[in-house]
């Protein structure tokens, strides 16, 4: 008999500690949430909700969205205006990119997406780029300028290259453009995030407006190169837990760039409402009045539209699995304080 | 006189425990703090989702960490699309914890479902659902229902099969033989298809940290060594008592068969469980009539005593009724773990019969298990057991 209990007690043992659920200490007072479709569950454990307080965020798409950077601004002798920017790469920051998913982005001066630039058309950019990372990088600008300022050929930092790089050309043509890593393998460092938005105004300016940049991206999390989140200016949901507060009968002009790699389109539907769409921002004549445009990779432009009513308006992608993995906002529009 | 035999007992500890202290310390050199000859490079986090429940507007995923470090779950997707969702008790887990994701969502009947599980570096993890079903309400009527469906597939069959004893002791003795070699070429049989099925809930189901084929392995070991030691007494001890050794043989018979009757209960009632009707379907009738052989095997031994129908009709019973609560367990409250353990068992407890009627035609036959009737009963066996589960 003694055989046999030593030969089952162990097992059972082990059997045992392995098939019982071993729970951690649980939580008594019971959480709410809300799901997608209105209902309110309560639950005795943890809530895992895309929903970001604003004390919490890493990033804070609401500060980007409306934070455009102008350089030191100097009158060359020529009598143009030259603005000066110094833009640092890093490749080895975590970043809280959802609640609870951490994801190592590569930034340009810190954040994904970049700090937006903006010039007027003929003005001259001198930028300086200092690449802190562990790994080469360059800074790729769409627009004209010539070849060695074209971020391609002239790579910055890693293990065989000099840390720093002053791209210097006028700027143009007029309209939103993006700038990104051009350093291969180049889908890995636009994914990781080294992209940002530059915006070119006309000479002539453009009608007083509410602007706002917002740049679509998405994160493949788990590098199986589908994206696991999609947004709006990179927090998934957040725009649509933290309306984006406008007024109406004012005009809200959008520089909307499409940064997202992997999934061949996106695009932006409106709600209850049109806008005007000047494709790439290079015309001052808009091509379309729409709710909805389709962009590919990199494809970008102005829209421009005015909400008569006070409310709640959704904004999102129209491929809606984009917008139930996060790329979906709201504007919230209030009467007007003015007059 | 040696020394040994004169040692005090604290020194037979001591050397006992020195080697024991040797290897703690080398543990704690290669692993213990400070130890630097093995840091590893990247630990990848792993979860499995045991398994997926649709209930009222909720689907529920039971998630284990099966990796090497802590985990925390971060997102959880129905179909690759993100929902707010609760994690029970809590969403950190440790090795081997368990938690509850709760996902409100009107699920609808029949469809296939991916239910995917995000960590918090961003890696996912998904279960795909081939059509939703219910999960299934312990209610009286489904009791019943398992109940019925157990007494088809376990006990009816196996009675029927007691049926042959008149006509297994009619017959000589070397076709006797014949009769237990077959039941021992089916028992090889039944022992080879538990195993198989217990890989294939462990595959399908455990993470590989698991190590599926090596507890499949130890379990049905365990098993085996455990009913053999258990057996062996009882065989001791027959004749002595009421019992005759044929009578042991066929009870050691009638629990090994029933505790792999357990097994089959299970994977019928899982079927149930999991919406497969026509799986499940398949499986009635396909154990049921494996099972009818199951009561040849028990009548066999028995043949050669007294005619015992109490005896005979308890021990149908014993084989019969676990797939009685197999299937009850299995559709209320199916692991595929505790499913991989009990196929596991069930094949170490039929290695065990088998091993024994073996040993019971080896000394009948003065040690010679290479005669005719051994011979061809065994193949004839294995045959028959083959050609029904191919047909069936």
């Amino acid at each position: 008999m003694n055989l046999m209990f030593i030969i089952l007690i162990p097992s059972l043992v082990i059997g045992l500690l392995v098939a019982l659920p071993v729970f951690s200490e649980s939580q008594i007072e019971l959480k709410t949430f809300l799901t997608h479709s209105g209902a309110v569950i309560q639950t005795s454990g943890d809530i895992i909700d895309p929903i970001y307080l604003e004390s919490t965020v890493e990033f804070d798409p609401m500060e980007y969205l409306r934070t455009f950077h102008y350089g030191n601004v100097s009158e060359l002798p020529d009598g143009t205006v030259l603005r000066e920017f110094t833009i640092i790469a890093e490749d080895d920051k975590i970043m809280e990119i959802s609640p609870g998913v951490f994801y190592n982005v590569w930034t340009f001066n810190g954040t994904v997406p970049g700090p937006t630039i903006r010039a007027t058309e003929g003005d001259t950019l001198r930028i300086t780029f200092i690449n802190n990372g562990f790994k080469a990088h360059t800074m790729h600008f769409h627009g004209i300028h010539p070849s060695e300022m074209d971020g391609v050929f002239e790579l910055v930092g890693g293990k065989n290259y000099g840390g720093e790089f002053v791209y210097e050309f006028k700027a143009g043509p007029t309209g939103v453009h993006p700038y990104h890593c051009h350093v291969m393998p180049l889908e890995e460092h636009i994914a990781h995030g080294l992209y940002g938005v530059l915006i070119v105004d006309p000479p002539e300016g453009r009608p007083q407006a509410d602007e706002m940049v917002m740049v679509l991206n998405g994160f493949d999390t788990d590098f199986d190169t589908e994206n696991n989140f999609y947004a709006a200016n990179t927090i998934p949901f957040y725009y649509q837990h933290h309306p984006i507060q406008i007024e109406t009968g004012k005009l809200i002009r959008v520089y909307v760039v499409n940064m997202v790699e992997f999934d061949p389109i996106n695009n932006f539907h409106l709600h209850a409402n049109l806008y005007k769409y000047y494709p790439t921002g290079t015309d001052l004549v808009p091509s379309f009045f729409t709710d909805m445009i389709t962009l590919s990779q990199t494809e970008r432009g102005i829209m421009e539209f005015i909400y008569d009513y006070p409310g709640k308006y959704l904004f999102h992608a129209h491929k809606v699995e984009f917008s139930e993995k996060g790329w979906v906002g709201i504007f919230l529009a209030s009467n007007s304080t003015e007059g | 006189m040696t020394v040994s035999n004169y040692s005090p007992k604290w020194k037979v500890a001591a050397s006992g425990i020195i080697p024991f202290l040797f290897l703690v310390a080398l543990m704690a050199y290669i692993f213990g703090p400070g130890a630097d000859l093995l840091t590893s490079e990247v630990e990848i986090p792993e979860i499995t989702i045991e398994k997926v429940d649709f209930v009222d507007s909720e689907i529920q995923a039971t998630v284990r960490n099966t990796g090497r470090v802590a985990v925390d779950i971060a997102v959880a997707d129905v179909n690759d699309r993100i929902q707010p969702a609760a994690v029970e008790p809590d969403r950190y887990l440790e090795r081997f914890e368990l938690a509850i994701v709760r996902i409100p969502f009107e699920w609808n009947v029949a469809e296939p479902y991916s239910i995917g599980i995000t960590l918090g570096d961003g890696l996912r993890f998904e279960k795909v659902v081939d059509a939703a079903a219910p999960a299934l309400a312990p209610t009286l009527d489904l009791a019943i229902f398992f109940t019925v469906i157990g007494t088809y597939v376990g006990v009816i069959p196996v009675m029927i099969g007691l049926l042959w004893l008149p006509f297994i002791k009619r017959i000589s003795k070397q076709k006797y033989h014949f009769f237990l070699a077959l039941t021992a070429g089916l028992l090889f049989f039944l022992a080879i298809d538990s195993i198989e099925e217990s890989l294939e809930v462990s595959d399908e189901n455990l993470s590989g940290s698991f190590n599926g084929t090596l507890l499949v392995a130890t379990i049905t070991v365990l098993s085996f060594l455990g009913l053999y030691y258990a057996g062996s007494q009882l065989v001791r001890r027959a004749g002595s008592a009421k019992f005759t050794k044929p009578v042991a043989i066929a009870l050691m018979i009638s629990i090994g068969i029933g505790l792999h009757n357990f097994g089959e209960g299970l994977s019928i009632g899982a079927a149930v469980g999991l919406g497969s009707i026509a799986f499940s379907t398949f499986l009635i009738v396909g154990f049921a009539i494996h099972n009818t052989t199951e009561g040849i095997a028990i009548a066999a031994p028995m043949s050669r005593g007294k005619l015992m129908v109490g005896k005979l009709a308890l021990m149908g019973l014993i084989a019969g009724t676990p797939a009685i609560f197999g299937a009850l367990i299995g559709g209320f409250a199916y692991s595929p773990f505790t499913s991989v353990i009990f196929l596991a068992v069930g094949a170490g407890a039929i290695f065990q019969v088998l091993f024994v009627i073996l040993k019971w035609i080896h000394e009948e036959n003065n040690g010679d298990l290479s005669n005719i009737a051994a011979v061809s009963g065994f193949g004839v066996g294995m045959s028959v057991m083959y050609l029904t589960s191919v047909l069936v």
